[in-house]
């Protein structure tokens, strides 16, 4: 597939590093559906450097946690997976079952969204941070008791909470405890999945500065997936957006965002307004249209059918990333291409 | 008007009817579900026919065509009773009292325990306490029991059983609809309905009712099969009609001749084993309609 | 600025958002001392979740209601439908107090329409697109002759052309916008004054949030329906709103023409929560320890004074309000007289201006 030349040719050109700590190439994932399969990842490549924060966007469907639960092999048993994932030079997707177990908490870990319904209600939380440990022979010899209270401190919470059960927890505190979790096994790379959906905008403000400092000393991997643009931007380095199971542009995050090069990717930064910006006032902007259904997704270039600057090449042709800027800026539509050549 | 009427009603039976389509696979796919329904078929149907293939001269006391206590033949399959009569035969004509009293039995428990328990659901506070300590009255009494008293102070007819079974066995219908009832009002579309000023009958009648029909019908598969049970226990406890008969009154008069003493099996054991058949359909058929209704059932099994 | 607002206001009913002048007039919707309290289970103290607001809601106007959660913006929201009674105070349309009769609360219902948060769940799953819209026509007038034109006209209004493709879809074939799009639809059947949506995109995806704030803007355009919008997001305030008014523990601290208030914040609150929003490019983001605050537990003094950035950097003593954060209620912020903000320190700040 010419998307494995897409992919290699700005790694070469930018990558002094031979082994990045995540490298993702040519995923697909096929889920069985009642009509057949269905394409939910269709050859994405993505590579994180150690203690880099990568950013996925995209709106629901469009294969973001797909992604996220394929690199772990926490996929249910409809979906066929292809490709490799490759973490610290180790195929994933080849790995056996010991092995992956021993990855899924030491080597990469994940804070899910909706810490509510992830965490046991009917054990405290102490007990439910200390488990990985347990589970992988990683405690001190001193007992996991002290550990725990180290995590929770890192996290921000006092170390009497190991002590709490999840209900007696605000939302703010419990993503903290699920973040904690993640933490204990010293993981290389973390994978959060929406780790500030349905939080207020201040605990939204907490849980990110958190994080931010967690990754910042420690040169941990940060994978972070949203379907917030804004919030990306202003947490991660690089950002992927994906569109129908595709990363259709791929950058620099802050450049990616004032600049998009892609039609989808511009409109889904457009969607977040910056207050105080007059263009955005009083004129919300969006996309009209849905995204397509995986099983019957559309001639050409999948994202055609919203597209406001869509031509009539675009409904033969299905662009892959191109080149498009300095810093590994690449995006998927023809305009793109033109423009280089 | 691009969309006239008719068109409208037209599309809107094509959905129903490929909503029943649905229904029906998802249905099919439970097999004792279906040896159920083919039992109860087969069963609803002798019951419907019997006139066609029995003489009701011939169930008379005074009119049994065979000898007393005849073992089973090639002219009797089943054997006869005390009278002579053809034991096959009584248990088929049976089958109308049987099922039509399980039926409507059914049909007043289950009303009275959907109208209690949405109103005790929808409104709440203290009228729902009033009506949930009715329901747990009535739940702890032996319904047997009442059932037996109602029908010794009442005439004796089938319209008496039929009442006294109805009103015993609401309370588990009201509870369960109770429970459904509340998870419905917290769902959102009940504030919009309030919002958009529907009154309490609205939010009822078309948005509670409909969200609790699939636990009232699968409820009622499962009554009807208690209530047949009862009939036939209150009528072996002699307080059917006498003149009719029921499976019940056929093990009760069993009993009085002395079949079980004599080893007159024939007499007995056709009666119960219909009994025991069609509750068991209609328990199968119950579940399977639990299934289809609850997807989280559906995927345990 | 102000040009480009006017482009996109309606000309009749009372403007003045721009220049930030405040509206005239007769308010449409208004509250006034409101507060509703909840007694909690087994004693546990009375949630005082909404605690003396005055707000009003002028005709042609957007209103955005911001705050976290539990600072009682949807149980204001609810009580000015009239799903909440008030404990104290009243909510007045047109002037009037509600009344809280089954009748009048029914006619009042013909007039002001609700848009909840979650569009799958404020559909009933066995009703079709043409029963849920045709909902509030059946329930007000019964069966009408012009019933399916009706229906018709409100979905393409809603944006859902043709309206009969739609007519026998049920909510769990249409997309998320496309059931939010029923259920504005549900609200304009009735032809209603104002709407009362409770954040009416929090449950979309971005793309199909800007649709769903267009349609709302449009249809103040085209109907001069009036909204109060309530949500978390100051950017959705940004987009559509005339005013904002941003709620703390159950009460106003901040209101005032859109423009004003975001571009210059004067309650420490809303300065704090304009600073994390994501590429604000504010200066540092500041922010608040803790969580939000409990609505059992009203703290005396400013309410905000606990987590107020203000007072624990020492600068509100230097100015000698100090002690006036923690002992004194700042006041209940009039709905339309000319306080913009309930903060001892940043009244300071309004002399010297």
């Amino acid at each position: 597939m010419s998307t494995d030349e897409g992919a290699r040719a700005p790694d070469a050109a930018q990558g002094p590093d031979p082994a990045p700590l995540l490298r993702v190439e040519d995923l697909r994932v096929d889920y069985r559906t009642a009509g057949g399969r269905a394409p939910a990842v269709r050859g994405v490549s993505l590579t994180l450097e150690a203690g880099s924060k990568l950013g996925v966007a995209g709106e629901s469907g469009c294969g973001k946690s797909t992604v996220a639960l394929a690199l772990l092999r926490l996929l249910p048993k409809s979906a066929r997976v292809g490709g490799s994932v490759l973490l610290d030079g180790e195929d994933v997707t080849a790995m056996r079952w010991g092995r992956l177990r021993a990855v899924r908490w030491a080597g990469a870990s994940i804070v899910f969204q909706g810490a509510m319904h992830a965490l046991n209600a009917v054990r405290r939380v102490g007990d439910q941070i200390a488990e990985p440990m347990l589970l992988h022979g990683t405690a001190p010899p001193g007992g996991t008791q002290a550990r725990v209270a180290e995590l929770l401190e890192s996290v921000g919470l006092p170390r009497w909470r190991a002590r709490s059960y999840p209900h007696e927890l605000s939302g703010g505190q419990r993503q903290r405890v699920m973040i904690a979790m993640a933490l204990a096994c010293e993981p290389r790379l973390i994978i959060a999945d929406e780790p500030t959906t349905a939080l207020d905008v201040m605990v939204q403000a907490q849980i990110l500065r958190l994080i931010d400092e967690l990754v910042a000393g420690s040169g941990i991997g940060l994978l972070m997936i949203s379907h917030d643009l804004s919030v990306l931007a202003d947490t991660c380095d690089r950002l992927a957006v994906m569109y129908a199971g595709r990363v259709v542009e791929e950058g620099p995050a802050a450049e990616v965002v004032a600049a998009a090069r892609h039609p989808y990717a511009a409109a889904l930064s457009a969607a977040f307004p910056r207050v105080g910006d007059p263009a955005s006032r009083m004129a919300p902007r969006g996309l009209p249209g849905d995204p397509p259904d995986p099983a019957a997704l559309p001639e050409g270039c999948s994202f055609r059918p919203r597209c406001a600057v869509a031509e009539a090449r675009c409904s033969s042709t299905d662009p892959d990333l191109w080149a498009a800027g300095d810093g590994g800026r690449r995006a998927a539509c023809v305009k793109v291409l033109e423009e280089a050549v | 008007m691009s969309a006239p009427a008719p068109s409208r009603r037209a599309l809107l039976w094509a959905r129903r009817r490929a909503a029943w389509g649905e229904f029906a696979r998802i249905y099919a796919q439970n097999r004792a579900g279906l040896f159920g329904l083919a039992a109860l078929a087969a069963a609803a149907l002798t019951a419907l026919c019997a006139p066609l293939f029995i003489d009701a001269a011939e169930l008379a006391v005074t009119g049994g065509p065979g000898g007393r206590f005849e073992a089973p033949s090639g002219e009797f399959w089943l054997g006869t009773d005390a009278f002579g009569r053809s034991v096959l035969a009584m248990v088929v004509w049976g089958a109308r009292i049987s099922l039509t009293v399980g039926f409507l039995a059914a049909f007043v428990s289950v009303a009275l325990g959907t109208v209690i328990g949405i109103l005790a659901g929808h409104f709440g506070g203290w009228s729902s306490n009033l009506l949930m300590r009715v329901t747990d009255w009535f739940l702890v009494l032996p319904s047997l029991v009442v059932a037996v008293a109602l029908a010794a102070v009442m005439e004796r007819s089938t319209l008496t059983i039929i009442l006294a079974i109805g009103v015993t066995a609401w309370p588990a219908t009201a509870r369960v609809v109770r429970a459904q009832t509340l998870s419905v009002e917290a769902r959102p579309f009940i504030e919009r309905a309030r919002a958009l000023g529907g009154g309490h009958l609205h939010v009822m009648k078309r948005h509670v009712l409909p969200n609790v029909m699939p636990v009232v019908l699968a409820q009622t598969t499962l009554l009807v099969a208690e209530a047949i049970v009862m009939e036939s226990t209150l009528s072996f406890l002699g307080l059917g009609d006498p003149s009719t008969i029921s499976w019940g009154g056929i093990l009760q008069e069993a009993r009085n001749a002395g079949a079980i003493s004599s080893g007159i099996w024939w007499y007995m054991v056709p009666p119960g084993l219909a009994i025991a058949l069609v509750a068991l359909s209609f328990t199968l058929c119950g579940r399977a309609l639990e299934g289809v209704f609850n997807p989280r059932l559906r995927e345990r099994r | 600025m102000t040009a480009e607002l006017q482009k996109s206001t309606p000309q009749d009913g009372p403007r003045g958002a721009g220049g930030g002048a405040r509206p005239e007039g007769e308010p449409l919707l208004s509250a006034s001392g409101l507060s509703v309290a909840f007694t909690g289970r087994g004693g546990r103290g009375t949630a005082r979740a909404v605690d003396g607001v005055d707000l009003d809601l002028h005709a042609g106007e957007i209103l955005a209601l911001v705050g976290e959660s539990g600072c009682g913006k949807t149980t204001l929201a609810r009580t000015l439908l009239g799903l909440e009674r008030p404990t104290a105070g009243r909510v007045l349309f047109e002037g009037r107090p509600l009344a809280y009769g089954t009748r009048a609360l029914k006619r009042y219902r013909h007039r002001v329409q609700l848009v909840q948060q979650d569009p799958s769940g404020s559909l009933n799953p066995r009703h079709t697109v043409y029963d849920a819209v045709a909902e509030g026509l059946r329930i007000h007038e019964g069966a009408t002759a012009d019933e399916e034109r009706r229906v018709a006209d409100a979905l393409s209004r809603a944006g859902l052309r043709p309206p009969e493709r739609f007519y026998l879809r049920y909510p769990h074939e249409l997309s998320g916008g496309q059931r939010q799009r029923v259920v504005i639809a549900g609200a304009l059947v009735l032809e209603p004054e104002a709407l009362v949506a409770d954040e009416p995109v929090a449950s979309l995806d971005a793309s199909v949030r800007g649709e769903i704030l267009r349609l709302l803007l449009d249809l103040r355009a085209d109907l001069g329906l009036s909204a109060l919008v309530v949500t978390h997001d100051l950017g959705m305030a940004w987009n559509i709103a005339d005013r904002v008014a941003v709620m703390y523990l159950g009460r106003v601290v901040e209101a005032g023409p859109v423009e004003e208030v975001l571009a210059e914040p004067r309650h420490p609150y809303t300065q704090a929560l304009m600073s994390v929003l994501p590429e604000s490019g504010a200066g540092e983001p500041q922010v608040l320890a803790g969580e939000p605050p409990d609505p059992t537990r009203v703290p005396g003094g400013c309410r905000f004074h606990a987590r107020c950035p203000v007072l624990a950097s020492g600068e509100a003593e230097r100015a000698g309000v100090d002690t006036a954060c923690r002992t004194q209620d700042p006041g209940v912020l009039s709905g339309s007289g000319p306080a913009r903000v309930a903060c001892h320190y940043a009244a300071l700040g309004r002399g010297g201006d």
